[in-house]
C-alpha cells in the first residue's frame, strides 16, 4: 500500500527551505536553449522507414472496400495496413473503447484514419496513399448535435443502447425545486461555448522499432506513457513486457497527447512487419483532426439567491459535443457538472449532461478538461446576479465563499482554501475599488473566480496500486538519479522532482538527475493529466527521500557514535548539528552508507485517500486537494468594429505553496494566455460538410507577443496539508477564470453581456445595436433598478 | 539528388539532398542539426527560424538550394560562437530564457531565441514593445510570452548594467540574479 501524505508542509531541516520556493532554472532548460534537448522527430536510427495515413474525405460513410494493391506495388514502399490489421477496439477510459487504430468498416469524420503505408521517405509514401482505392457508401454527417441527440438513426456508434448519445450524467443534491421556488432573485440564461484545440507547437510523432528478439520500443510524444504502454500491449496482442514506451522530451501537450493515437499503432505494427524502424510525424493539419480539444457546450443555468446574493440554488441542462469518439467523454459529462461546486457554497445543486456523438474531430481533455465551460456560463451568470441584486461582482463571490476545510454540495472534500485572498489581491492589483464601474465608457474591469483538482482518485482503470511511484538510485560520485513514471510535457514535473530530492538529502540542485516517463526504466505513474504531477509526483518524491535519508543519517550518526537526530544534511555537506567540525560531504556519507547497508536505493510512492461523494460517479471530480483562482480582465471595447482588446490580466492563484514561484507563474501566465486566446480568437470548427474550418496556424489563430495583454501573476500560498509541501496545482485553474472575466470587463464597459463564445466582434457589434435599439424603445425607462442594497 | 555547398555555424559542408527539400529539412535530416523545429511546415509559427546573413528567416519556406553562399546560424552555432569570442556558458539569450522560465516545452524556443538575437545584434536596447514586435513571428503556446519578453529584458538589463523590471510574482526583486536566487515562498 503506498504510503499516505503524512510530510507536513514545512521543510525537511530544521534551517528551513533551502531549495524550494526560489526561482532555479529547470532541470532542461540549457537542453532545450541550445537545442540539445532530443524530441520524437529528432530520432532517427539506421534505415528508419517513414510512414502517413490515409483520411476519409467523408464525415461519416460505411467503407465498402479497400484496395492497396497499387499502393504495395510502388517502388520503395515496405507495407501498407488498413483496420483489418488491428481490429481490436481500444479507448483511454476501458469502459468505453470505441476506437480502432484504423478504422474497421465505418469512418466516422472528415481526417479519420483509413490506412497506413511505410516507406522509404515520407514522399514516397505520399504517393503510395494517393494509389490506395477505397470504396465509400457515404451515410448521414451529424454536425449539429441537437439533432444527435433527437435522432438516433443512423448510428454513428452502432450498438449504442440510447442513439448518439455518448454518456448522460444527471446528480442533484439538496432541494434545488424548493430552493429555486423561495429565492428571491433568480437569475436563468443560456450560455454557449465553441470548440477550441490545443495546438502544442510540436506536432504529434512517434517512432517504433521491432527488435529481433521480439522487444518492441516506441518512442512517442504522449504525456501518458503508461496508457499507450496498455493499449498497445492491448491493439497488438503483445504482452506489455514485451513493449517498452519512451517519451522523449516533449513539444507541449496541453492535454492534446493524452490519448493512445493512430500513430502510436501504426508505427509499431509497421515496424513489426517490415523489421525496420518506423516513424510518423503529423503534419500540422492532422493535428487539427487528431484533436482532443474542448467540448463546444450549450449550457441553460437557472441560479436563484437571496436578496444579499447568497445562492440557494443551481440548476444546469447542459448539452455537450463529443465528436466522434468516447476520448474521455464519461469523465468531461462528469466533470461538466461535478467540478462546479466551489469556490462557491451551493445549498442545492442540479446538473443534467448529456454528451452525444456527432461526425467531427473528436473532443476530448483540453486545461482545464470538462469544467472551463461550466466554469464561463456560471461566473457571467454570477455576474448577473450580482447586477441584480445591486451588489459589487467582488463582494458578491466573498459572500458566498464556501471558506476552507469543508465539503461541497456533492460531497467533496475542500482542504485548503485561498479563494479571499485571491479576490483581496486581484481587487487591490486592478485598482478595482477606485476604476470598477467608473472608467470611461468603452473600458472595463470584470472579475471571475474557480477551482480546480490537482489530481484526481479516479484512476481510468481501477487498482489499488500506488498512483505514481519514484525509485531513486544513489550514485558513488555524490549525484542522485530518480526514475519516475511522470511525464515532464514542458510544465517541469521532472525540475520540480529534482528541487524536491535536492531539498530532501541536502544536495546542490545540479547533483540530481531526473530520467522520466521510460516505462523499462521508470516505476508507473499515471501521466501529465488532471494537474496531478507535482501533486502525487511530489509527494512520492518526499516519500522516497525519507526512507533513504535515515539509512544516511543512521549510518553516519553510526560511524559518530552520536543520535540520528543530529546528523543533518544540506547542500552538499552532512554535518553534526551539535559539533560543525564534524562534517563530511555528501559524498562521503553516501559511501558511509553503503558500507553499512549495501547498495543504496529507495522507492516512494502516493495513492489517494478515500474521497468522494457516496453515489455513482461520486469519485470523478473527487481531487485530494483543490486549487483556487481569481482572474480580473481589464478589456477594451471599439464600438466602431466589434473588437475587444485585454489590456491586463491580474491572475490570483491559490497553488498552497509554490514549489519554484517561477514555474507556477509561468503556468499562471500559460493558463491566462490560452484562456484569452480561447475567448477572443480561436475557434475549432467545421464546415456544413464536416470539413475542418481552417486546419492551419494561420487560420486556427493563435496570439501572437503582440496579441498578447500584460499578464500579472499573483501568488497566493494556503499550504494544504494533502500536498508535497503544502503545494497544490497551478497549471490548468487559472485558465477557467480568464473567459468570463473578458466577458464581465466588456458588460463594465459597455453594458452588454456576451454569453456565447468566441467573442468576435460580430457578436459585440451585434449586441451593441440590440442594446441601442432598447435604449430607443424605451428611452425613459432605465434599465431595471437592484433589488438588494444600492450598487 | 543535388549537391549543396552550405555555410552552417561557420562549418563549410557539401551535402546531397532532393532539389526540392526546404532548409530545415537539409539541416534537421541531412545534418542532424535537430534543434531548428516544425511545428507547421507552411510558415506559421516560426519554429524553424534560423538566421541566413544574421537576419532571421523561416527555414520551413526556404530552398536549402537558395541558401548556398549564405552565412546559416541555427540555434546549435549560438553557444560556440558566444565561447569563440571568449564568452564562458552558453550564449546570453540562451541563459536568459533558461534563468527566466522561457522554455516550458522549449519546442519553439530555438526559433524564438534566434529571432531575439537577431534583434538585439541589431538593437541592443529594444522597448518591451520593441522584443514583441520581433518576437510576433514566433508562436509559443506555453508561456504566454511574458517570461520571454523577460528573458530579453533580462539581457537587455545585464548589457547595459541596469536592475531589470520586476515580476508580479516578486515585486520589488530581481528573482533571476545570479547573485541569490530569491525566495518566493514562506518557510
Amino acid at each position: 500500500m503506498a504510503a499516505r501524505d503524512n510530510h507536513g508542509v514545512g521543510s525537511p531541516w530544521k534551517d528551513g527551505f533551502k531549495v524550494i520556493g526560489r526561482a532555479l532554472p529547470k532541470e532542461d532548460g540549457l537542453a532545450k536553449a541550445t537545442g540539445q534537448a532530443i524530441y520524437a522527430d529528432d530520432i532517427q536510427l539506421p534505415g528508419m522507414l517513414h510512414a502517413k495515413i490515409l483520411r476519409s474525405p467523408h464525415a461519416h460513410a460505411r467503407i465498402v472496400s479497400i484496395d492497396t494493391s497499387r499502393a504495395l506495388a510502388l517502388e520503395g514502399v515496405h507495407a501498407v495496413i488498413t483496420g483489418e490489421s488491428m481490429p481490436i477496439r481500444y479507448g483511454v477510459i476501458p469502459w468505453t473503447p470505441d476506437e480502432n487504430a484504423l478504422a474497421v468498416d465505418k469512418v466516422r469524420f472528415i481526417g479519420d484514419e483509413v490506412a497506413a503505408v511505410a516507406a522509404v521517405d515520407e514522399d514516397t509514401a505520399n504517393e503510395a496513399l494517393r494509389l490506395i482505392e477505397v470504396e465509400y457508401e457515404p451515410l448521414h454527417a451529424y454536425l449539429d448535435p441537437r439533432e444527435a441527440l433527437e435522432r438516433s438513426e443512423p448510428q454513428i456508434h452502432e450498438g449504442k443502447k440510447a442513439g448518439n448519445v455518448s454518456k448522460h450524467v444527471g446528480l442533484d443534491f439538496g432541494p434545488v425545486d424548493e430552493n429555486l421556488e423561495k429565492a428571491e432573485v433568480r437569475v436563468e440564461g443560456d450560455y454557449v461555448f465553441h470548440g477550441s484545440t490545443h495546438a502544442p507547437i510540436e506536432p504529434h510523432c512517434a517512432v517504433a522499432q521491432h527488435a529481433a528478439d521480439g522487444l518492441l520500443t516506441v518512442w512517442s510524444s504522449t504525456q501518458i506513457t503508461h496508457y499507450v504502454h496498455r493499449a498497445l500491449a492491448r491493439v497488438l496482442e503483445l504482452p506489455e513486457s514485451r513493449i517498452r514506451v519512451i517519451q522523449p522530451c516533449l513539444g507541449g501537450a496541453f492535454g492534446g497527447k493524452s490519448d493512445p493515437f493512430a500513430l502510436e499503432f501504426c508505427v509499431a505494427k509497421l515496424a513489426m512487419i517490415t523489421g525496420r524502424p518506423v516513424k510518423m510525424l503529423w503534419t500540422r493539419e492532422e493535428v487539427f483532426y487528431a484533436h482532443r480539444g474542448r467540448h463546444p457546450m450549450q449550457m441553460h443555468y437557472v441560479t436563484g439567491a437571496d436578496r444579499d446574493g447568497r445562492v440557494q440554488a443551481v440548476d444546469a441542462k447542459i448539452l455537450i459535443d463529443g465528436g466522434s469518439y468516447s476520448s474521455f467523454g464519461l469523465v468531461t459529462t462528469y466533470y461538466s457538472g461535478q467540478l462546479l461546486t466551489g469556490p462557491y457554497d451551493f445549498p442545492a445543486y442540479r446538473f443534467d449532461s448529456t454528451r452525444v456523438f456527432t461526425n467531427k474531430p473528436p473532443c476530448g481533455p483540453k486545461r482545464g478538461h470538462g469544467s472551463v465551460q461550466p466554469r464561463f456560463a456560471f461566473e457571467v451568470q454570477f455576474d448577473q446576479l450580482a447586477e441584480k441584486v445591486g451588489v459589487d461582482p467582488i463582494e458578491i463571490r466573498r459572500r458566498n465563499f464556501q471558506g476552507d476545510y469543508t465539503e461541497t454540495v456533492n460531497g467533496q472534500r475542500i482542504t485548503s482554501n485561498g479563494f479571499l485572498a485571491c479576490l483581496d489581491q486581484v481587487e487591490e492589483a486592478s485598482d478595482w475599488k477606485k476604476r470598477r464601474g467608473k472608467l470611461p465608457r468603452g473600458r472595463g474591469l470584470g472579475v471571475a473566480g474557480s477551482m480546480y483538482i490537482s489530481g484526481t482518485n479516479y484512476a481510468v482503470y481501477p487498482n489499488k496500486m500506488p498512483q505514481a511511484g519514484v525509485q531513486l538510485k544513489v550514485d558513488r560520485s555524490g549525484m542522485v538519479m530518480v526514475f519516475t513514471g511522470g511525464n515532464d510535457i514542458g510544465q517541469g514535473s521532472n525540475s520540480v522532482v529534482r528541487y524536491i530530492v535536492a531539498e530532501e538529502l541536502g544536495l546542490r540542485p545540479e547533483d540530481v538527475r531526473v530520467k522520466a516517463a521510460d516505462t523499462d526504466l521508470c516505476p508507473v505513474d499515471l501521466g501529465a493529466y488532471s494537474s496531478r504531477v507535482t501533486f502525487m509526483v511530489g509527494n512520492a518524491t518526499i516519500d522516497a527521500c525519507r526512507k533513504l535519508r535515515k539509512k544516511i543519517t543512521q549510518a553516519v550518526a553510526q560511524e559518530w557514535e552520536i543520535p540520528q537526530a543530529r546528523v543533518f544534511m544540506g547542500l552538499g555537506e552532512v554535518f553534526d548539528l551539535e559539533d560543525r567540525e564534524k562534517l563530511i560531504s555528501t559524498r562521503e556519507a553516501f559511501h558511509l552508507a553503503e558500507e553499512h547497508h549495501d547498495t543504496l536505493g529507495s522507492t516512494g510512492s502516493y495513492n489517494t485517500p478515500t474521497l468522494g461523494g457516496d453515489y455513482r460517479g461520486g469519485t470523478i471530480g473527487a481531487s485530494p486537494a483543490y486549487s483556487f483562482t481569481a482572474h480580473v480582465v481589464e478589456a477594451t471595447v471599439d464600438e466602431e468594429t466589434g473588437r475587444i482588446t485585454v489590456e491586463n490580466c491580474w491572475i490570483a492563484h491559490d497553488c498552497g505553496r509554490a514549489l519554484n514561484p517561477m514555474l507556477v507563474a509561468g503556468q499562471m501566465e500559460g493558463s491566462a494566455y490560452m484562456g484569452l486566446a480561447e475567448a477572443l480568437l480561436e475557434d475549432h470548427r467545421v464546415n456544413r460538410f464536416g470539413l475542418h474550418a481552417g486546419p492551419s496556424l494561420l487560420d486556427y489563430r493563435l496570439p501572437t507577443a503582440v496579441d498578447t495583454p500584460e499578464l500579472h501573476a499573483l501568488i497566493v500560498e494556503s499550504l494544504d496539508p494533502e500536498g508535497p509541501y503544502g503545494a497544490k496545482e497551478a497549471g490548468e485553474g487559472p485558465l477557467h477564470p480568464s473567459i468570463p472575466a473578458i466577458s464581465n470587463a466588456v458588460f463594465d464597459a459597455v453594458g452588454i453581456r456576451l454569453t456565447e463564445l468566441p467573442f468576435t466582434p460580430g457578436k459585440v457589434l451585434k449586441a451593441l445595436e440590440e442594446q441601442k435599439a432598447e435604449k430607443q424603445a424605451s428611452p425613459g425607462n432605465p434599465s431595471e433598478q437592484p433589488i438588494g442594497e444600492k450598487a | 539528388m543535388r549537391v549543396l555547398h552550405l555555410c552552417v555555424n561557420g562549418d563549410r559542408l557539401e551535402v546531397a539532398a532532393p532539389p526540392h527539400w526546404t532548409l530545415l529539412e537539409v539541416l534537421r535530416y541531412k545534418l542532424g542539426l535537430t534543434g531548428s523545429k516544425q511545428g507547421c511546415d507552411k510558415g506559421d509559427c516560426g519554429a524553424c527560424t534560423v538566421l541566413v546573413d544574421g537576419k532571421p528567416v523561416l527555414a520551413c519556406l526556404t530552398l536549402a538550394a537558395l541558401s548556398e553562399g549564405r552565412e546559416i546560424t541555427t540555434i546549435e552555432g549560438l553557444m560556440p560562437a558566444h565561447r569563440q569570442a571568449g564568452g564562458e556558458g552558453a550564449d546570453p539569450v540562451q541563459e536568459a530564457f533558461d534563468r527566466c522560465g522561457a522554455l516550458q516545452c522549449g519546442f519553439c524556443q530555438p526559433g524564438m531565441m534566434l529571432s531575439a538575437r537577431a534583434l538585439l545584434n541589431d538593437n541592443p536596447t529594444p522597448s518591451p514593445a520593441e522584443i514583441k514586435h520581433a518576437l510576433s513571428g514566433n508562436l509559443c503556446r506555453c508561456t504566454g510570452y511574458t517570461q520571454i519578453v523577460q528573458a530579453v529584458e533580462l539581457c537587455v538589463a545585464e548589457s547595459t548594467s541596469k536592475k531589470p523590471r520586476s515580476p508580479a510574482w516578486a515585486p520589488g526583486v530581481n528573482p533571476w540574479s545570479r547573485a541569490e536566487p530569491a525566495s518566493g515562498g514562506q518557510d
